[in-house]
């Protein structure tokens, strides 16, 4: 058993409950203004008379029924089961009477409600853990004084309180309101891993049922009374700015159509926050009726754009960091002329990120120089569903509710941008219909209080898949050269890597195989470029990794070594004597993962009838290596299976998280194969589907295995771990089928062939 | 704008809309049936697929106009206490990460099996590749087709 106090993070977390908890609250009173969607599990716990504040994250009813809230937003990692788990697990509550319910967007409550960087969990643990175990602290000392017996001999199990020498027993229901009234505890007692009975036991998703009989659970399935569908009207090419609308008269007598106006999202002086990212500031809104008929209208608005003139912008630092400075360059901007400038960037030096070593001299001296490069294109989000978000402005005070990953950053650009205070906007998180790192760019929301202001109305925003996918906020564009010295034996003596982007670098450079050669060099470089770009699923990893493994595995087979073992010596290496201090992953998990795989893959076995290739990487704190088996009929390739090996510490929702990494592997299959966004004079090539290839269900792995090390770890990242792998594991078994390397992403460009 | 009586779901529902209105947004904006989700609007990626006449379409290019007598299901309609084999399959094994596409993947894939009630892979893959899951869910979608196949 470990102690911890219960305030952390300089605020007490529980203390801030203590205001709105404690005591008897009737019915939903406290969250009334946010109607959350409440989940019953599929057996449906019975709803009580009367529910009892424990603290921000749970409530119980006189009937034993616990209300466990997630703090943090859910886009289908399933945070809203996971987390009621881990409070489940230290209240000691019975799973069968648990409902979970979203929280409410409160910063005061419930710190930074964030969905990305796979910290989910990892950053929640010990707060959720704390508040369950507080609140059976408290229905213990309830119990106690109830019966007049010594709080150390109450105990509990499954929503059950005992005191076993007198043979008494209560539900937590029963003691709830005395509970609620006492103050929280100042330490608790947290559970030790052998004794968890909810965590690492599968729990089924809490909002499946819902989600399979198609009822309501995103912001673009609520209608508000009175609402009106609002859409805008972006630049069709970056490069552009708003000018004036043509025909406005003309669209404005168009059916169902009420307003069309154009609306600014910034004050002139404002200062961006780092997730302020909007190619797009100033919109045409065309607000009317129907969805329909304001899709009609879009379709028939004549626009005038002017060309942007180049800027420089200084935006606030990532997470309280530093602020950064952005040059926006003008011009109308193509993949051609991308493919040019880095491919010079890459010709020349960079900037020097790490050195270890003599790698100038190493080079010099070297037998034979491997050299190769990597690239990869621009891609975009596509969640499945489209941007949209509701919203409603009654004076100074604004309500919105939408899909978003993080309220909290865009709170203030809301503020500021209507001259309210941030007390007077009320955010609801819906649940997302997927969000890979574009939600947490959230511009739509100001765009659709904006609009609701001016038409005095609620609206609902909804982009079309086209506005979606051509609005910006893309994975950057990125190559990568890699070098590597060998000398007459063999021996690997230095190591360079020298990557870049448009207009971020990918390079980790303090990241493996640094820490393993003793001559080491890391060089970075970027290009501006007026194109907006954001985190999508493991940002930067999404392409070194892929990048990375590839080169190791052509490094293997020129130093005549298994590909793991290679991998494992080089571990080894980083194990027993690290070149550097700053090395930023643990050499033994990652050796661990290959392990693992190596096994559960049969890779020391021959497997004449399939093409492997593996690959590990190491990001968000956790470690995940995969091989991957394809076959080729008629020169198109099969991913017959993928055995995936992941070190993720402690692992919650076993059944879930496999879920998760296998949806990481198939969006990695299909994001390596097909993935790819371009542009021609600023305009984005693809606006929809039919030109934009996403992985279908023939495409995916036949088979997908998942492996997790056992850990007593405390959790770490697992949304995006998975993913980065598969780019280096699939391109090693494509060389595999087709004795051609791949370079260059997608590795099936637009075909179905190798080639 | 024209009236039209629909047959959704078992119940006679009228509307009055412009003629090119896609049915999607007649059971969306009119009707309020909402598990028929709108993902792409030119037929490339099935979120909102319901049965005409016991035929998978994607309501995002039907004109409500073409609708005329067939009878529409939406994803409400598909079972009288959302425990068709499909759904319950679902829930066996826990197909959904965001849930977006999976109203749509259902509705497909009971017509599949209304044709089909025995698919092979090759049926699976065929038949749905209308249906994009962004998060990748395509491993559980089909091993809870075939489970749904043994049961009904
Ligand atoms: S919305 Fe109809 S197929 Fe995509
Ligand atoms: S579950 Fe998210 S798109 Fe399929």
């Amino acid at each position: 058993m470990t102690k911890v106090r219960t305030s952390y993070n300089r605020r007490s977390f529980l203390k801030s409950v203590a205001v709105t908890g404690g005591g008897l609250v009737l019915g939903f009173n406290w969250l009334s203004g946010c109607r959350p969607a409440e989940t019953k599990m599929a057996t449906g716990p019975v709803l009580p008379d009367n529910w009892y504040e424990i603290n921000a994250y749970l409530k119980i009813g006189e009937n034993g029924t616990v209300t466990i809230r997630t703090p943090n937003p859910e886009f289908g990692q399933n945070v809203k089961t996971s987390m009621p788990m881990i409070v489940a697990e230290e209240l000691d509550a019975d799973w069968e009477n648990v409902i979970s319910e979203q929280a409410p967007f409160n910063a005061d409550k419930y710190g930074f409600q964030f969905t990305g960087g796979s910290l989910g969990i990892r950053t929640r643990w010990e707060g959720l853990r704390t508040a369950g175990a507080a609140a059976r602290h408290m229905l213990r000392e309830a119990a106690a004084q109830t019966w007049s017996v010594p709080l150390a001999e109450v105990t509990t199990a499954a929503g059950i309180l005992y005191h076993k020498s007198s043979d008494r027993s209560a539900s937590y229901g029963e003691m709830a309101e005395l509970a609620g009234s006492f103050p929280v505890p100042k330490e608790v007692e947290l559970k030790a891993v052998k004794d968890f009975t909810i965590i690492g036991n599968s729990k089924k998703n809490v909002d499946a049922r819902k989600i399979v009989s198609g009822e309501p659970l995103y912001a673009m399935d609520r209608y508000e009374e009175g609402q009106l569908v609002a859409m805008v009207v972006h630049p069709p090419s970056f490069g552009q700015r708003f000018g004036s609308i043509r025909n406005l008269e003309d669209v404005k007598a168009m059916p169902g159509i009420r307003e069309v106006f154009s609306i600014k999202t910034y004050k002139d002086d404002f200062q961006k926050g780092f997730f302020d990212t909007n190619a797009f500031p100033e919109l045409v809104a065309i607000v009317g009726a129907s969805t329909w008929e304001v899709m009609n209208a879009k379709k028939a608005i004549l626009v005038d754009w002017q060309p942007l003139e180049a800027y420089t912008e200084t935006v606030g630092g990532l997470f309280g960091g530093a602020n950064t400075s952005r040059n926006v360059p003008a011009g109308m901007e193509s993949t051609e002329d991308h493919r040019a400038r880095m491919n010079e960037a890459a010709g020349r030096s960079g900037r020097v990120v790490r050195k270890d070593g003599d790698p100038q001299a190493a080079f010099a001296s070297a037998e034979r120089v491997i050299e190769r490069s990597y690239s990869a294109p621009f891609l975009a989000h596509n969640c499945m569903e489209p941007i949209n978000c509701l919203a409603r402005v009654e004076g100074d005070k604004v309500w919105i509710a939408g899909p978003m990953q993080a309220p909290g950053l865009i709170e203030p650009t809301i503020a500021a941008r209507m001259d309210i205070p941030v007390e007077n906007i009320e955010i609801e998180m819906l649940r997302m219909g997927g969000g890979f790192g574009r939600r947490g760019y959230s511009h739509y929301l100001l765009e659709a209080a904006l609009i609701a202001q001016r038409v005095k109305t609620p609206v609902k925003l909804i982009y079309t898949r086209e506005d979606d996918m051509t609005n910006g906020v893309y994975r950057p564009a990125y190559q990568a050269t890699y070098r590597a010295a060998l000398d007459g034996a063999g021996n690997l003596l230095a190591f360079h890597v020298k990557a870049g982007g448009i207009p971020e670098s990918p390079l980790y450079a303090n990241r493996f195989p640094a820490g393993a050669i003793d001559n080491y060099l890391a060089e970075d470089w970027t290009l501006d470029s007026n194109i907006t770009i954001g985190a999508f699923r493991a940002p930067r990893s999404n392409f070194m990794a892929g990048a990375e493994q590839s080169f190791l595995d052509e490094l293997a087979e020129a130093m005549g070594k298994d590909p793991i073992s290679f991998r494992l010596e080089l571990l080894q290496r980083a194990a027993t004597d690290p070149v550097g201090d700053k090395n930023d992953y643990d050499p033994a998990r990652y050796a661990g993962v290959l392990k693992l795989v190596r096994e559960k893959a049969g890779w020391d076995q021959k497997k004449p009838d399939v093409h492997r290739g593996v690959s590990a990487y190491f990001c968000h704190h956790s470690y995940a290596a995969h091989v991957l088996e394809l076959t080729v009929e008629d020169d198109k390739p099969t991913v017959q299976k993928v055995t995936c090996a992941i070190d993720c510490g402690i692992v919650v929702n076993p059944d879930a998280a496999v879920n998760m990494a296998e949806g990481g592997i198939v969006d990695g299959v299909g994001n390596a194969l097909f993935g790819e966004m371009t542009f021609t004079d600023g305009v984005p090539d693809k606006n929809n589907f039919h030109q934009y290839r996403m992985i279908r269900m023939g495409e995916a792995p036949r088979k997908i295995e998942v492996h997790f090390v056992k850990s007593d770890i405390d959790p770490t990242g697992l949304g995006e771990p998975p993913f980065p792998p598969v780019f280096g594991a699939i391109a090693n078994a494509l060389y595999k089928a087709s004795g051609k390397r791949k370079y260059k992403q997608p590795f099936l460009g637009g075909q179905d062939l190798l080639g | 704008m024209s009236k039209y009586n629909l047959s959704i779901n078992g119940a006679t529902r009228s509307v009055d809309v412009d003629a090119t209105t896609p049915l999607l947004w007649v059971l969306r904006d009119h009707l309020r049936l909402i598990g028929t989700k709108y993902g792409c609007g030119m037929a490339q990626c099935g979120a909102c697929t319901v049965h005409l006449d016991g035929v998978a379409m994607r309501s995002c290019v039907l004109p409500v106009s073409q609708v005329g007598e067939q009878s529409v299901t939406t994803i409400e309609g598909l079972s009288e206490n959302n425990d068709h084999p499909l759904q319950e399959a679902w829930l066996e094994h826990d197909v959904p990460q965001c849930g977006y596409c999976q109203a749509g993947q259902i509705m497909n894939a009971a017509a599949l099996l209304s044709d089909t009630p025995n698919p092979t892979d090759e049926d699976i893959d065929a038949m749905m590749a209308g249906n994009i899951c962004r998060c990748g869910t395509y491993t559980r979608i089909k091993a809870a087709i075939k489970t749904a196949a043994t049961k009904s």
